[in-house]
């Protein structure tokens, strides 16, 4: 099956500055993705590219096995802010949405516009934040993606409208068969929605897998201080912290953990994340670890 | 595509569109008046040959309007530049709703192209109207006019013809492109209009002289040339100015106007005005001599000494010629920057 999206040393420059660089990636088909990273990893520029809305500097990437940018009638794409013309009204926005799209479900649109009682005639500039947000999904899901891509989108939402866009999406993956990539910063967001995580720190992929599958191989082990050396092999440190007397490890494996010295805890999602976003440093903490012994 | 132009874009279209049919109506309706005039006057000074004064009275009479309808046509195509280029593009990018357009399955070129063709269609459409109908308006007034307004003169010339749609595609994709490499629309409309008025302005000192070689004639000192002319109290040094104008050539455009002397050499000026060695003591020149002739039988005696005026000029013939060829290199230079704007939006925008 092709992935719905595979990336492989890709990089967008702009000018001297490096957006995005030697990004390599693959999503398989048939998930919801969260795409998650501290602000400036490179999601935007991922996503926009992937949606065919700038062109790589370098690298090779395909969407749903194509150039993103010669199937873009294929690929949603919900911008951040969920940007919306100020000056055109609900319906305005689904006419053009019908007269943009090869392929547009204007049933789909109005039976959503109706469902959230928004007043087609009324201005885009006079909607709330939510509102405005589950126009712009309506007008993404109403081209009948193969493939969703939403950047940030609740970012800017209070919490209640957080959810009900979350829920909208939900039950839209729900009813039809496609694929969803979204990112956010916030990890308990994408935690209700998604069954898929890709964690992007300075353009690499940190880590990437599906949430059940990462959330039952990633253990959380805190015990008297040990050297990081001295685990075994097949436990790969993700972060380490240590005080005078006790370690915590967070660690991936396969295996059974079996050494009594440890207490094992399961990792929250969010823990998870942050466990990968921490590990830039790592290399010098181990140093500073180094030279207090 | 069209349809999502046109939306966002009707309102200003309608606005200018409103206002350029006023000002066109306003200018039909005071059209066939003035050609009358016109015409009736001029089969008047016909028949007693006073028409250099008809002339004089006539444009005197709507100098104020003749100019500001020039002034209006020549702002047109800045208005067009600051207030539908600039705001294009960066509008879109500052409220993010290119992304919008972009995910709607609308290539970022076909999207450019779109706005750029259909918008800048009509506003060469617009300047392509409001040309004509000023040159169909003022042409009593240009065959009447002062020679500071000739027709050729750079005012002039840029408010009649063809120029205003290469000036309004100009200033139009200027603006698109600038917007582009600003990305705000505030300052993107500062500095479209700054080099949109450099351009206009080194249009006509730099570049439009050089179409073809101007014509250098030397004309006896009448009427039609002569200005200023100075005699020191008591008697003394003559000095004279001759006018940017050419005899028998009305309507040309005068880069520079000089006087010979009697052996054939430009007399160096001195600020304006040029000494001419005739007496100023006796003779016609002097104040009390002449038999009271006065500053024409000086003038006469100055042109029986032998000296001459040198035009160097573009004549009025070369006002269709000069007007395609400007034409030509305002709409090789919107090529250009439709061309960049193209490169800009593949490269760097989103």
């Amino acid at each position: 099956m092709t992935p719905v999206l595979q990336a492989r040393e890709l990089g967008k420059r702009y000018g001297r500055r490096w957006a995005l660089r030697d990004c390599t990636l693959e999503i398989p088909k048939g998930h919801v993705t969260g795409l998650v990273g501290p602000n400036g990893a490179g999601k935007t520029t991922l996503l926009k590219l992937a949606a065919g809305q700038l062109t790589p500097s370098e690298g090779d990437l395909r969407v749903l096995g194509e150039e993103p940018e010669s199937i873009l009638s294929r690929v949603g794409f919900v911008a951040q802010d969920t940007p919306v013309y100020a000056g055109l009204s609900v319906g305005d926005h689904l006419t053009l949405g019908a007269r943009l799209n090869p392929t547009w479900d204007a049933r789909l649109a109005e039976d959503r516009i109706a469902q959230l009682g928004l007043d087609p005639r009324q201005k885009a500039r006079r909607l709330s934040g939510g509102e405005r947000a589950q126009l712009a999904l309506t007008l993404g899901l109403a081209k009948r993606p193969e493939l969703l891509i939403l950047d940030e989108p609740v970012a800017s939402l209070d919490p209640l409208a957080r959810r009900e866009f979350l829920q909208g999406l939900m039950e839209a993956t729900a009813a039809d068969e496609f694929g969803v990539v979204l990112s956010s910063h916030l990890v308990a967001d994408l935690e209700r929605v998604c069954d898929f995580l890709v964690v992007l720190v300075d353009s690499r992929v940190q880590v990437a897998g599906e949430v059940d599958e990462l959330l039952g191989t990633h253990h959380r082990l805190t015990g008297p201080r040990r050297d990081p050396d001295r685990l075994p092999s097949n436990q790969y440190v993700v972060s380490a912290r240590h005080t005078d007397r006790q370690s915590t490890y967070v660690i991936r494996t396969d295996e059974p953990i079996l050494d009594p010295a440890w207490v094992v805890t399961p990792l929250t999602l969010e823990d998870l994340v942050l466990a990968y976003m921490e590990r830039r440093p790592a290399a010098g903490r181990r140093a500073g670890l180094e030279a207090l012994r | 595509m069209i349809w999502l132009t046109w939306r966002q874009f009707r309102g200003s279209a309608v606005m200018t569109a409103a206002v350029v049919a006023v000002c066109a109506g306003v200018l039909a309706l005071t059209g066939p008046g003035l050609a009358d005039h016109y015409a009736q006057g001029l089969a008047d000074c016909v028949a007693d040959d006073t028409c250099d004064r008809f002339f004089d009275l006539f444009f005197d009479e709507y100098q104020l309007l003749f100019v500001l309808v020039g002034f209006v046509l020549l702002a047109l195509p800045a208005f067009i530049g600051l207030f539908w280029g600039a705001p294009l593009i960066t509008r879109e990018l500052e409220s993010g709703t290119h992304l919008l357009a972009w995910s709607q399955g609308v290539g970022r070129v076909r999207w450019l192209a779109v706005k750029l063709g259909f918008i800048g269609l009509i506003a060469v459409g617009m300047a392509c109207v409001a040309g004509l109908v000023v040159t169909w308006w003022s042409r009593p007034l240009d065959g009447s006019a002062v020679p500071e307004l000739a027709q050729m003169t750079p005012l002039v010339f840029g408010a009649r013809g063809v120029v205003p749609m290469g000036y309004a595609a100009f200033a139009f994709v200027l603006g698109v492109t600038v917007g582009m490499l600003v990305r705000r629309t505030l300052p993107a409309m500062a500095l479209t209009l700054v080099v949109f008025v450099a351009v206009q302005v080194a249009m006509p000192t730099l570049v439009r002289p050089h179409f073809m070689a101007p014509v250098t004639t030397t004309h006896e000192l009448g009427r039609a040339n002569m200005g200023g002319l100075h005699i020191q109290q008591g008697g003394g040094e003559v000095r004279v100015s001759v006018e940017l104008a050419v005899p028998g050539e009305g309507g040309a455009w005068v880069l520079s106007s000089r006087l010979l002397d009697p052996s054939g050499k430009v007399v160096p000026a001195d600020g304006q005005e040029t000494p001419v060695s005739v007496s100023g003591t006796s003779g016609p020149c002097s104040p009390q001599g002449g038999g009271g002739g006065g500053p024409d039988a000086c003038w006469a005696e100055i042109n029986g000494l032998g000296y001459r005026q040198q035009a160097v000029y573009h004549p009025i013939e070369r006002f269709w010629p000069f007007q395609w060829i400007e034409t030509g290199i305002y709409a090789a230079l919107t090529l250009g920057l439709t061309w960049f704007s193209f490169w800009l939006i593949r490269r760097r925008l989103s």
